[in-house]
């Protein structure tokens, strides 16, 4: 852009010549120093490491690096991951958008202290939101004696999981949408129920057709997060094998057991998901970008 | 032929009505993890042999304080087998889950096999460790796991701490040796084999306080030709013991094979397991057929020093207590 700006300059002002091209544009080594600092920083930080992963992944071979993925735990740390994002994605989404809807549109005592509330989990560290579920499920905890007695399980099994997985990803779809919603203001739905729409058919047919780019992006970074949450995830799983680990807390076992393969090999399958993430991000940012067709 | 074949089909669907499957719930410590998925499977095979049921014991691994930690707050353990009986004595004080008695129910202290604290160190042994003394000089970093969670953490200060006394032969200078010692401490990982992790995978430290059998077996997943065990002059005898959790596995109804899994570590078969997954075993015959494998080392035991876990719990771990003192400084 600067570049563009520059050369539009140097062909109105033609007689301004050489002299303001260089007073106003930075030199090239230092253009190219910038670009070259990005970049080694970016390699360094995002490239370097995630080649690392694919790298020891395949180290023995492909046969090995299907075979991290034929242990049986290894497949029950998949399946609770998915399960897990399964409950807590569409919950999340849910209230996202009942939440965004309300703090948008309308106006009500409170509602500075509920977009808080929203905020809460992006600001409390996740070790802490797994402890305070131990708080009050655990054996000693302020639920634990009645959930003992109904012989109820939710911490170190897979309710926990659940629980702090749509804690930590709580504020993600309901954060995308607000800015989004308050922009967009009242007057679509205004107009809809002045000619005669239901409550329903304004959400349906005008909300949300107005948000869903937004949404889906928010849906996307909620289950991101999902799947690869570890520390509050971790306090509340109790590590048992084939039971309660994810896949996150299965890496960090293989690893300790010295499975180096196999422990980057499931850590690439995160990886996979994380760059599926970011492809189907970039597609929807793009495709928000489009002008909309009537 | 035909016959053969319907008398055989009969006797399996016999065989698969009456075996039954337990699942029992081992709530263990961090460098344990090889020995028991080895124990398991030896178990497994004796269990089915005797009763005809299929058991599938599934283990969970972290530092032995912080797993004590998870079966007080609900993490449902039929069996405990911890880095120390410390760590046990909490399941009943904090939470009933056991009798104050529980170390008397299993031969030898309920501990089928011991360890104790030796030093690891890389190739060549370029800082020249021997002993203790060599810890606490400046530029030597030493790796330990932190005491607060980590049962080899606490077996590994208390061998420094008696060390230190017999030398100064007071708990003054005890105190100030640990404390110089946990000075040239750069991380303190939450368990055993995070530490391992961070002197051998990662390359951190000059020294490694270790388990021996953690010891042993880094020698053997990265190669005798990268680390060098070193003997100190004094260590402690560890014992690390296992319980049944009662009311865990009265309420699961699993008590009886319970008690039977941690009785078949201490038969041949349990303490053989235990000699090739280099912990030292009990039994005479399993210790002569492993003796050479393990060096002599001058051993004391934590009554005969400290009397008891009871007492060094409280002095030295609870909160306040001498390490926080010494590391929070």
């Amino acid at each position: 852009m600067a570049a563009g700006f520059i050369s539009q300059l140097s062909t109105t002002e033609p007689a301004a010549g050489a002299a303001s091209i260089r007073a106003t544009r930075d030199p090239a080594w230092l253009r190219y120093t910038l670009l070259g600092a990005a970049l080694l920083f970016l390699g360094l930080f995002l490239v370097v490491p995630l080649a690392a992963v694919f790298t020891e992944a395949l180290r023995r071979g492909v046969g090995a690096y299907f075979a991290a993925f034929a242990d049986a735990d290894a497949l029950a740390a998949i399946k609770l991951t998915f399960l897990a994002a399964a409950i807590a994605v569409p919950s999340n989404l849910v209230f996202g958008v009942a939440a965004a809807w309300a703090i948008a549109k309308f106006q009500f005592p409170g509602k500075s202290v509920l977009i808080t509330l929203i905020d809460l989990p992006f600001a409390v560290s996740p070790v802490i939101s797994g402890l305070v579920y131990v708080l009050l499920f655990g054996a000693q905890g302020w639920f634990g004696p009645w959930l003992q007695a109904h012989d109820l399980k939710i911490i170190f099994a897979v309710p926990g999981i659940v629980l702090a997985t749509i804690f930590v990803t709580f504020p993600f779809v309901a954060r995308e949408l607000i800015p989004l919603m308050q922009a967009q203001g009242t007057d679509e739905e205004l107009a809809a129920l002045t000619l005669g729409a239901s409550g329903w058919q304004t959400f349906w047919r005008v909300t949300l057709p107005n948000i869903k780019w937004g949404l889906l992006y928010g849906v996307i970074l909620c289950n991101a997060r999902a799947m690869g949450e570890f520390g509050a995830v971790s306090v509340v799983s109790g590590h048992i094998r084939g039971e309660t680990n994810t896949i996150p807390l299965h890496v960090e076992i293989l690893y300790n057991e010295y499975n180096f393969v196999a422990a980057f090999a499931v850590a690439s399958l995160l990886a996979l998901l994380a760059l599926v993430t970011l492809g189907l991000k970039s597609l929807v940012e793009w495709r928000a970008r489009q002008p909309v067709r009537t | 032929m035909l016959r053969t074949l319907a008398v055989f089909a009969a006797a399996v669907l016999v065989e698969g009505a009456a075996a039954k499957s337990v699942e029992l719930r081992n709530v263990s410590y961090d460098p344990t993890r090889v020995f028991y998925l080895e124990f398991n499977a030896a178990f497994a095979a004796h269990w089915k042999a005797k009763t005809g049921d299929d058991v599938v014991v599934k283990q969970s691994h972290g530092g032995s304080g912080k797993q004590a930690r998870a079966v007080i707050d609900g993490l449902a353990a039929d069996v405990v087998t911890l880095a120390l009986a410390g760590d046990i004595d909490a399941l009943h004080e904090h939470a009933q889950l056991l009798p104050a008695d529980w170390q008397k129910r299993l031969p030898q202290n309920a501990s089928p096999y011991t360890s104790t604290i030796v030093l690891l160190v890389r190739k060549g042994n370029p800082k020249a460790i021997k002993d203790w003394d060599d810890l606490i000089k400046p530029g030597v970093a030493v790796i330990t796991p932190n005491p607060k969670t980590s049962g080899g953490a606490r077996w590994n200060y208390l061998a420094a701490w008696e060390y230190a006394r017999r030398k100064t032969g007071s708990d003054s200078g005890a105190r100030t040796f640990v404390a110089a010692l946990f000075k040239n401490v750069p991380v303190l990982d939450s368990g055993a084999r995070g530490a391992t992790t961070t002197f051998v995978q990662r390359g951190i430290g000059d020294v490694f306080i270790s388990w021996e059998n953690e010891a042993f077996l880094a020698l053997k997943e990265f190669g005798a030709d990268k680390f060098e065990i070193v003997v100190p002059s004094l260590s402690i005898l560890a014992e690390p013991p296992v319980a049944v959790v009662d009311k865990v596995a009265k309420k699961k109804g699993t008590t009886a094979v319970a008690q039977a899994y941690l009785e078949y570590l201490y038969t041949d078969a349990g303490q053989d397991i235990a000699g090739r997954n280099y912990y030292r075993p009990r039994s005479p015959q399993a210790a002569a057929k492993y003796a050479a494998q393990f060096p002599q080392i001058n051993l004391f035991t934590i009554d005969e020093a400290f009397g008891g876990w009871a007492k060094v719990h409280k002095t030295h771990f609870a909160d306040g207590g001498v390490f926080d003192q010494i590391y929070s400084r």
